[in-house]
């Protein structure tokens, strides 16, 4: 009998799983199924740039189907729940439930703007913006365009969020754009977020700590937002602190795809899944895997992650058709470009264990690490073709391997966590 | 780092940020003591939020965060801020004698 394995989402996830898996088995030995609700492949990481005018909405859009490689099934409908006992996914509207031997969940994160008092009410989409979608990103970019000065603020609401390094690289993007329209003396940029320094963790926080204040970028940590006025123009926290703005920028909170909320037993309060964080299966069902933003482990929700998992997560699925022990391979490993502005980028390498260091990537004649420089800027540039012709179909890619390299590591400035 | 010191009368192991290591090592006496020394006198709401989020801990290997509380707890975001002003995740955990919840990178 031919295996089904039925993957939810055809984003970064899903589909470099269903190319991964389609080179592994034959056709007459597993059929590969991947759902998604639309048919448009957002090249997220492209989102950042489309507020400063560096990259156009539609050329970073692709049709989801064609990522996809021969003899994998696309099915274009939203997923209703879950039956997990039955091992059964319900669509919604005339599409046939789908019964699976293996189920991969990767239907990654979803905004959740109305959890947040007034955020979408008066002024959203008019003063108050977010980047984190494609319409949000597009219409900020008129906005920006209009902006001749007054209180800019970035607000990351609450984490988890995706790619936690992209409202920094909002921040450093307005300080560059500004500049270069010579309005910079009258732009005031503030950063408020929920952490108690500028990123999670020390090291990187001290980097980029001081690269905001290098630039002028005022900080406002541990700030809880409760409330959003839009008419009043101000951010008030839940500690009664107010941050006013002319133009807030506002990273929403992130929860899981709503069908797990409705799939009894498979997600967590925030719909999202738990997984085992070395094996990626998840601890709901052996045969229901995860990947990606979707998955409740303590990693970061970045692609570059989501593309190390995929090794383990192929892999691990492949132990389990066989009756194996899984493999408690991933390592929790990130690696995230952090555009600084006039041309220059900083990278980070990281894991669970090891936090962000200075040194080389992947070795001692590699990038800079937590340093800009203009290098990791063409790396940046780079990630988007690299995603599509690499990434996607599910390649290794060189020089990069899954698991976090030590070699150009500067071991003696690290304090572990802990 | 983890240092030993002296709360409600028993040596217990904190870390540099005053959460317990050891999380076996706590008492309800100690709870009272911590929250007093943040100015906190330990009401039934308070209490509901403590437990919950140390049985989180026992059930999850790491405390709840604010979201979390404020979506299962029974105590709403706007109230855990006036129950535990400033930081109610990490003072709840704090008193409730666990490590500090494993935020989210
Ligand atoms: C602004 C921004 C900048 C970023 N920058 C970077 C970066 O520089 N580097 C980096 O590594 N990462 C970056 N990321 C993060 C990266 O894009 C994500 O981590 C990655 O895409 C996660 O992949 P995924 O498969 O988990 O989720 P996604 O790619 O989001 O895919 C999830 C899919 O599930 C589908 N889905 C959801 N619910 C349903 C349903 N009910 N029925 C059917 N289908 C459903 C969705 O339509 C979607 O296609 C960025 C993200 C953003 C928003």
């Amino acid at each position: 009998m031919t295996t089904r394995i039925v993957i939810l989402g055809g984003g970064t996830g899903g589909t470099l799983t269903a190319n991964r898996l389609r080179r592994r088995y034959r056709p007459d030995e597993v059929e590969i199924t991947v759902v998604d609700q639309d048919d448009q492949h957002v090249y997220q990481p492209g989102l950042l740039f489309v507020p400063f005018g560096m990259s156009d909405p539609e050329d970073i859009v692709r049709p989801r189907r064609r990522q996809l490689h021969g003899g994998i099934t696309f099915v274009e409908a939203a997923v209703d729940h879950v039956d997990v006992g039955a091992n059964e996914v319900h669509l919604q509207g005339a599409a046939p439930t789908l019964g699976y031997d293996v189920l991969v969940v990767a239907s990654g994160a979803r905004l959740v703007p109305e959890e947040t008092e007034g955020l979408t009410g008066p002024g959203w989409m008019e003063k108050v913006f977010t980047f984190y979608s494609p319409e949000g990103a597009a219409a900020l970019a008129t906005a920006l365009d209009d902006f001749d000065g007054g209180r800019l603020v970035v607000n990351v609401v609450d984490m988890p969020i995706k790619c936690p390094v992209a409202p920094l690289e909002f921040c450093f993007l307005a300080d560059w754009y500004f500049t270069e329209r010579g309005i910079r003396d009258r732009v005031q940029i503030t950063y408020a977020t929920p952490l108690e320094s500028a990123f999670t963790k020390p090291i990187a926080a001290e980097t980029l700590g001081s690269m905001l204040e290098a630039k002028g970028i005022e900080l406002v940590p541990e700030f809880n937002t409760g409330e959003v006025d839009g008419a009043g123009g101000r951010l008030i926290g839940y500690d009664e602190r107010e941050v006013p703005f002319d133009l807030a920028v506002v990273i929403p909170l992130h929860g899981g795809a709503e069908y797990v909320g409705r799939s009894p037993g498979l997600g967590d309060e925030l719909d999202f899944v738990p997984a085992d964080e070395h094996t990626l299966q998840s601890k709901v069902a052996p045969n229901i895997f995860v990947i990606g933003d979707a998955a409740n482990v303590p990693a970061s929700k970045a692609g570059s992650v989501t593309h190390f998992e995929g090794e383990t997560l192929v892999d691990n699925i492949a132990h389990f058709l066989a009756g194996e022990p899984l493999e408690p391979t991933f390592d929790g490993h990130a690696n995230c470009f952090i555009e600084t502005g006039f041309h220059k980028a900083l990278l980070i390498d990281f894991d669970y264990d090891t936090e962000p260091l200075p040194g080389r990537f992947p070795g001692p004649v590699g990038l800079p690490l937590l340093k800009d420089s203009r290098l990791n800027h063409l790396g940046k540039l780079l990630f988007q073709p690299v995603y599509w012709h690499s990434l996607l179909p599910g390649r290794d890619l060189p020089g990069l391997s899954s698991t976090m390299p030590t070699a150009g590591k500067r071991y003696a400035a690290a304090t572990k966590e802990d | 780092m983890t240092t030993t010191t002296t709360v409600a009368g028993t040596t217990v192991d904190l870390d540099d940020e005053g959460f317990f290591t050891d999380p076996t090592q706590w008492n309800e006496d100690m709870a009272r003591e911590m929250a007093a020394e943040e100015g906190i006198e330990l009401t039934d709401r308070h209490w509901t939020v403590v437990r919950f989020t140390r049985n989180e801990y026992l059930q999850k290997g790491t405390g709840a965060t604010v979201r979390m509380l404020g979506k299962a707890s029974g105590v709403p975001v706007k109230e855990l801020y006036q129950l535990f002003p400033k930081a109610p995740a990490k003072t709840a955990a704090r008193i409730a004698g666990i490590p500090k919840p494993r935020g989210c990178i």
